[in-house]
């Protein structure tokens, strides 16, 4: 790899031995993929993925500090993912017993990201892209991010230009202040591998739509059709939730870090135009999701119930928000879940049910919605900043039965999926039989199963 | 009988052990987790929707497989698992590895006493006849050489 003079005082160690091992990190990682370069990154800000102080991150911990110590702090200021758990939201004296354990790292981690100039306390979210936030970077801009889903709503609403970064590397590229110019940097590597024909009667469930789309497509990048049909060409707060949801989805069930959506997306509008390059390979595979499909996805996934000591049952506890939702989803949500207990006659739901949203954004909710945010309140939702997946990491709730509509939050925990409509009827009416084998393989057609992803 | 194989490396060493093998995808943050801790200090895989590797124990081996999935902490747990000891020994791929394994490796081969040996790009007919439980050994030039019947030292 060929460094500037810049990056050639780092590795001659004029500015330490943890900015020069920073930068051997950098360049070995790079070279994996057959970057000759460096580039600046231009966006303004850096996300991180670490926002939980899991006691098994404590080498990440080790690291940080002597990166600190070490004089490498980043160049810029960054937001980063969640917290794992909040104080407010309700939970048992054991769950919160174990949680000081499992977290006990929290401390320490928040003050190290002090240190290195963290936004403000209100930083933690993995949507650090909504406006409330305002980590929204610009069309074009060369980022190191972490966080599967931050990264596919910036390289594919955007239009910025960011790899799939581990955590611990995108902390080192925001302390250089360069990244290695390789795949989704490069315009070859924004080229779709498949292009996804959207074929169902009608708008498909974004988190189901991500995940047949993940399973299929792996870590290549698609070139959906089809959904302006239903969405229109117009990227509103409406559109962005649904790309968010969906990109999440297939950046966690597959490893998606960019998709482009037709006639909607910048690079796809671009690519539309007369003057535009080609954004499909010339040997771009063809998948065609209908109906059918999106029912073999949701059939194949297992019931992680099955591990528990009765496999059926009412569930306890509920999660939406993952990702964390914007203030339009918390409004909407909130009338969804407003009607749903008006039809069943209930006036709070049927169990504990924590939305989850950035603290900017909840705050935001209140001030703009205030008369839905009561409502929210009184319905017996807890809104809360905390990340759904550190939350299950406490084996404690393992032990209970847990709904979510968050394909991310299934794949990483003993959560049971339900779509979206499930899941506002089942919180709002509570559980019945009929919810057992609903949506699970014990109910899929014969050739659903064999043809499962 | 042994089994020769030629990749790319990305992190080089010399490794014996013995193989666990994924067809799919590897999750490294849902198979990981929580490895190391007291609650699964054995570092057994926990993904459910890999059911080749659920309820297995990953420290020490040789996990082949064709890439990692999933979320953008997979390298930093991979970093954490090999520091903690419950990591593999050597990550082979049948693709070219994929930005979050590099990542892994590449942090365990700076940062780490214990690096993680990567060799990728081995080519679909090594993912479809290597075996679990089968002894490979993976050499500094990314020679693998797999052990289906008798001993390494017999191989050519």
């Amino acid at each position: 790899m060929i460094l500037n003079e810049e990056l050639l005082a780092v590795q001659r160690g004029e500015q330490g031995e943890a900015m020069r091992k920073v930068l051997n990190t950098l360049v070995m990682y790079g070279e994996a993929f057959g970057a000759d370069r460096m580039v600046k990154i231009t966006g303004r800000m850096g996300h991180a993925v670490i926002g939980t102080g899991s006691m098994t991150w404590k080498p990440v911990f080790d690291l940080m500090e002597e990166l600190v110590e070490g004089g490498a702090l980043p160049r810029q200021s960054f937001t980063t993912d969640p917290r794992g758990v909040e104080p407010h939201v309700p939970m048992s004296f054991a769950d919160r017993a174990m949680f000081k354990i499992l977290f006990s790292n929290q401390k320490r981690m928040e003050k190290e990201w002090e240190r290195m100039g963290i936004k403000d306390q209100n930083a933690y979210t993995c949507t650090c892209y909504m406006e409330e936030v305002g980590n929204i970077p610009e069309y074009g801009d060369i980022l190191g991010w972490a966080e599967s889903s931050a990264v596919s709503y910036a390289n594919s609403v955007i239009g910025a230009r960011c790899n799939r970064n581990s955590g611990i590397l995108e902390l080192m590229s925001n302390i250089l202040g360069y990244v290695p110019e390789f795949g989704l940097l490069t315009d070859e590597g924004r080229r779709a591998d498949w292009i996804v024909e959207v074929r169902c009667e009608k708008l498909p469930e974004p988190q189901l739509l991500g995940s047949a789309i993940g399973f299929k497509c792996v870590e290549d990048v698609p070139f959906i059709k089809g959904l302006d049909k239903w969405l229109g060409t117009e990227l509103t707060q409406t559109v962005k939730d649904y790309l968010k949801d969906m990109g999440a989805a297939a950046a966690s069930n597959g490893s998606v870090g960019l998709y482009h959506v037709e006639n909607i997306t910048p690079e796809a509008v671009k690519h539309a135009l007369p003057e535009g390059n080609s954004l499909i390979k010339e040997d771009a595979k063809v998948f065609i999701v209908d109906d059918a499909e999106i029912a073999r996805v949701k059939a194949g996934y297992p019931n992680p119930w099955e591990e528990l000591k009765k496999a059926s049952g009412a569930p306890s506890l509920a999660f939406a928000g993952c990702p964390h939702f914007s203030c339009e989803q918390l409004r909407d949500w909130t009338d969804r879940l407003a009607a749903g207990l008006e039809k069943h006659g209930n006036k709070r739901v049927t169990m504990n049910t924590i939305f989850c949203a950035a603290p900017d954004v909840s705050a935001a909710f209140a001030q703009k919605y205030p008369d839905e945010a009561a409502k929210l309140m009184e319905m017996g939702v807890t809104v809360s900043g905390l990340c759904p997946l550190s939350y299950t990491s406490n084996p404690l709730t393992d032990k209970i039965r847990i709904i979510t509509a968050s394909n991310k939050l299934r794949y990483y925990s003993k959560a049971r999926f339900f779509s979206e409509k499930e899941l506002v009827e089942i919180i709002t009416g509570g559980w019945s039989e009929k919810w057992d084998t609903a949506g699970t393989a014990a109910e899929a057609p014969e050739e659903a199963i064999e043809g499962r992803c | 009988m042994i089994r020769k194989y030629k990749g790319r490396v990305v992190v080089p060493g010399d490794v014996i052990a013995e193989a666990l093998v994924t067809h799919a995808g590897f999750n490294t943050l849902a198979n990981l987790k929580t490895a190391g801790s007291f609650l699964n200090p054995k570092g057994v895989l926990q993904d459910m929707n890999n059911l080749e590797l659920y309820g297995k124990k990953m420290p020490g081996k040789i996990l082949c497989l064709p890439e990692t999935i999933g979320s953008t902490t997979g390298g930093m747990v991979l970093y954490c698992a090999s520091v903690m000891g419950v990591g593999p020994a050597c990550m082979l791929f049948s693709k070219k590895a994929d930005t979050l394994a590099v990542a892994g490796a590449v942090l365990t081969a700076n940062w780490s006493k214990h690096p993680i040996v990567l060799v990728d790009d081995l080519g679909d007919d090594f993912l479809a006849e290597v075996k679990e439980g089968q002894r490979i050994h993976v050499k500094e030039d990314g020679t693998v050489l797999v052990e289906c019947e008798g001993i390494f030292e017999a191989a050519p």
